[in-house]
């Protein structure tokens, strides 16, 4: 199921808006984090590579394109959830803040406060989008069609 | 969703951990007998052995199949554990692996039945990596050959089934074979192909 | 004969510390920033991660700093870079469908769905250099108007109506060749062939597309979609049960339409050409797709007429870190080999003199 299509707040698609997200941001709400939780690092954060796809054609059979920095972390809570995270490019800080984060929404009690933080980074990134959209539209290219009287 | 001991017990410091555990390894095959000490352990589920999965941990990643003996393929965690930690495919078909992992000596199939590499790349063979009672506590075995002045002495405790007939069998088919590396109590020694096991 | 080279450390080590003063320059002109060259010199950066083969925009740009301005330099820097990481896994392929689309047109049809968006573009610009640019003045921000909600649909899938334009193939997720991991041997499948046009130069592969059009490969292509955008990258996590996305990259896709008269294999249609690179790389990813064309002439059961449709020649040269490998390596000592030519040389030299000196007699009887 891609990441896209999942539930507005399920975990599939949290992780996305956390791997989207800029380092600052996160940064940012793990220091205001009210209770911070004991953890400590099953793997990582580690950078590594994935080889990107695309397709033939657009649509066709898949073909290697070319690799692209990934950096990912694995935390158990003291309270034993794990929290995955992986994102493009190289930031181990990143990684280790969004994979507290995932474990930290395993939880009843935080998964209404990572969820908020996950609506925020969301808005932000559509913000942008949106953004981009309507700089991209200002390009368009209106063809007039001039009807001729009968002159 | 995971289970905890599937993913926790691995090295602390990958880099600095593999590095030893290669470097052990490496002088261990390059002096076959010589006993090396593997210098990192990790602590993984049973029945993987913390040598078992130090190697592991060192050698496999993202494109090295590995084999599993009936031991470590019978506990589903010992897969999903090497899974996590190296993303090695996992192979039923001992033929298609790069390395092969033993936890149980005695019932490995026949080492004819790994990869042998080909005379053009003997190298895509089969590295065994087994784990065995002990490397000092077995009749001495008298090794000959490259990386060996002379003679070499190798007390392991051989449990591979008519060992010396297959090792002879291995020996035949250079440049083509498998090598094995053997670990035990925290140590590793290495039976290269190109060793030859004789007489005392 | 020999000759010894002893000595070379010094040499070398002072070699590299005037490479670090000349790449810093005067020292009162302000450094380089990773930022600056990221924002500013963008399709350098694009350029270095698609034939590094390597999506990292500071890594790009460190080695862009690093090699002096030289890009097939940084490219071989970023390349090497590359062999220190592990390989974490395979993407699932990304959807060129779903793009953010900065920019995207059409040269067979005019008003499409989705419509002409000319994006950040030089196409128009006349090519007039301009002095404001250096007097670093305020530069306005992009004039906006509101987007279309709907997605542009892909213009191949609108030509493919009437059956007359060649489908996208099987998307069968079989095997896929990796030239990282296995050498390559010819003849290859498609997959491999873009795989290495993605990597590949793009003066050469440009040069053979043009050859291509100048009728070395008799092709009549018209551009069917180019489009440029963000993508989203996701990968399969066994631990977790599902595809994570990773986030975006930006990639410049292109589908080239070709007219195709009919073989043996082939009815009459519409084939396709299709070039797919990181970053924004227009030129290059219309020249892959002109050259991928080309290299399909035995599948169309076409007459080789070029070289751009000989499939060992383009894709034995097309990677420039591995042609300046060797070429370069000319620059390596030879003088062992040299001494050796030399004395043939001289041998054979004399034998042509005491040739002449032979044959000249019976010619100046001749000329008597």
């Amino acid at each position: 199921m891609s990441a896209i299509e999942g539930a507005p707040n399920g975990r599939q698609a949290n992780m996305a808006v956390l791997a989207q997200a800029a380092s600052s941001d996160i940064a940012t709400a793990w220091a205001a984090w009210p209770e911070k939780p004991d953890f400590h690092l099953v793997r990582g954060p580690e950078t590594g590579l994935v080889m990107v796809r695309g397709r033939a054609g657009g649509g066709g059979a898949p073909f290697n394109l070319g690799e692209a920095t990934v950096t990912r972390a694995t935390v158990r809570l003291a309270t034993g959830e794990i929290g995955h995270s992986y994102a493009l490019g190289r930031d181990g800080e990143k990684a280790r803040l969004a994979a507290i984060f995932d474990a930290l929404w395993q939880r009843p009690d935080d998964a209404p406060a990572v969820d908020a933080l996950v609506a925020t980074l969301r808005e932000k990134t559509e913000t942008a989008d949106d953004r981009r959209r309507e700089e991209t539209a200002a390009t368009r290219v209106n063809f007039f069609t001039m009807v001729r009287g009968d002159d | 969703m995971t289970d905890a001991s599937a993913i926790e017990g691995g090295f602390a410091d990958l880099v600095l951990e593999g590095q030893q555990v290669f470097r052990a390894t490496m002088d261990a095959l390059a002096n076959p007998g010589t006993i090396c000490p593997l210098g990192a352990l990790a602590q993984p589920p049973a029945p993987l052995t913390p040598e078992l999965a130090a190697l592991a941990l060192t050698v496999l990643d993202h494109d090295s199949p590995v084999w599993l003996d009936p031991t470590l393929a019978a506990a589903p965690i010992v897969a999903d554990w090497l899974r996590f930690h190296t993303g090695a495919p996992i192979v039923a078909d001992p033929a298609e692996a790069m390395f092969a992992l033993a936890a149980n000596a005695a019932t490995m199939p026949p080492l004819e039945k790994f990869a042998m590499g080909t005379d053009e790349y003997p190298d895509r063979s089969t590295t065994l990596i087994v784990a065995t009672d002990s490397l000092t506590g077995g009749a001495p075995l008298i090794l000959r050959g490259p990386g060996i002045e002379a003679t070499a002495t190798f007390a392991l405790s051989v449990q591979i089934t008519n060992f010396h007939a297959q090792w002879a069998d291995n020996r035949a088919k250079f440049p083509r074979g498998v090598d094995v590396i053997f670990v035990a109590g925290g140590q590793v020694a290495g039976l290269p192909r190109t060793t030859r096991i004789g007489e005392a | 004969m020999y000759v010894a080279v002893k000595g070379g450390e010094a040499a070398i080590a002072n070699a590299h510390r005037l490479l670090a003063d000349r790449r810093r320059g005067d020292r009162s002109v302000p450094a380089l920033r990773l930022d600056q060259i990221i924002e500013q010199l963008g399709l350098a950066v694009d350029r270095c991660m698609g034939e590094g083969s390597l999506y990292d925009k500071e890594l790009a740009a460190l080695a862009i700093i690093q090699a002096r301005g030289d890009l097939i330099e940084a490219i071989f820097l970023v390349r090497a870079y590359r062999t220190t990481l592990p390989r974490f896994g395979y993407s699932t392929p990304v959807d060129t469908g779903k793009m953010l689309i900065e920019r995207r047109i059409s040269a067979t049809f005019k008003d499409l769905p989705g419509g002409q968006l000319l994006g950040p573009t030089f196409d128009y610009t006349h090519r007039l250099l301009d002095p404001t640019i250096a007097e670093n003045g305020a530069v306005a921000e992009g004039e906006r108007r509101d987007a279309d909600a709907e997605q542009a649909p892909r213009v191949t899938d609108l030509l493919a109506g009437e059956g007359l334009i060649e489908p996208d193939g099987v998307a069968e997720n079989g095997e896929v060749g990796d030239l990282t991991r296995s050498p390559l041997e010819f003849p290859l499948d498609r997959d491999l062939r873009l795989q290495a046009l993605a990597r590949g130069d793009e003066g050469f592969l440009l040069g053979l597309a043009y050859s291509t059009q100048r009728g070395y490969a008799r092709s009549h292509p018209f551009v069917g979609e180019i489009r440029i955008g963000e993508v989203d990258v996701e990968l399969d996590i066994p631990e977790l049960g599902f595809a994570v996305n990773l986030g975006r990259i930006k990639v410049t896709e292109c589908q080239m339409v070709n007219q195709f008269k009919g073989s043996a294999k082939a009815p009459p249609q519409f084939t396709r050409g299709y070039g797919l690179v990181f970053g924004q790389a227009e030129r290059k990813a219309m020249s892959m797709a002109l050259c991928d064309r080309a290299l399909r002439a035995r599948e169309f059961g076409e007459d080789l007429a070029g070289i751009a449709q000989d499939e060992e020649f383009v894709i034995s040269h097309l990677d420039n870190v591995q042609s300046t490998g060797f070429v370069e390596h000319l620059k390596l000592p030879h003088y062992v080999d040299f001494q050796a030519e030399l004395g043939l040389v001289r041998r054979m030299r004399a034998e042509y003199e005491a040739k002449q000196a032979e044959g000249d007699e019976p010619l100046q009887e001749a000329a008597e």
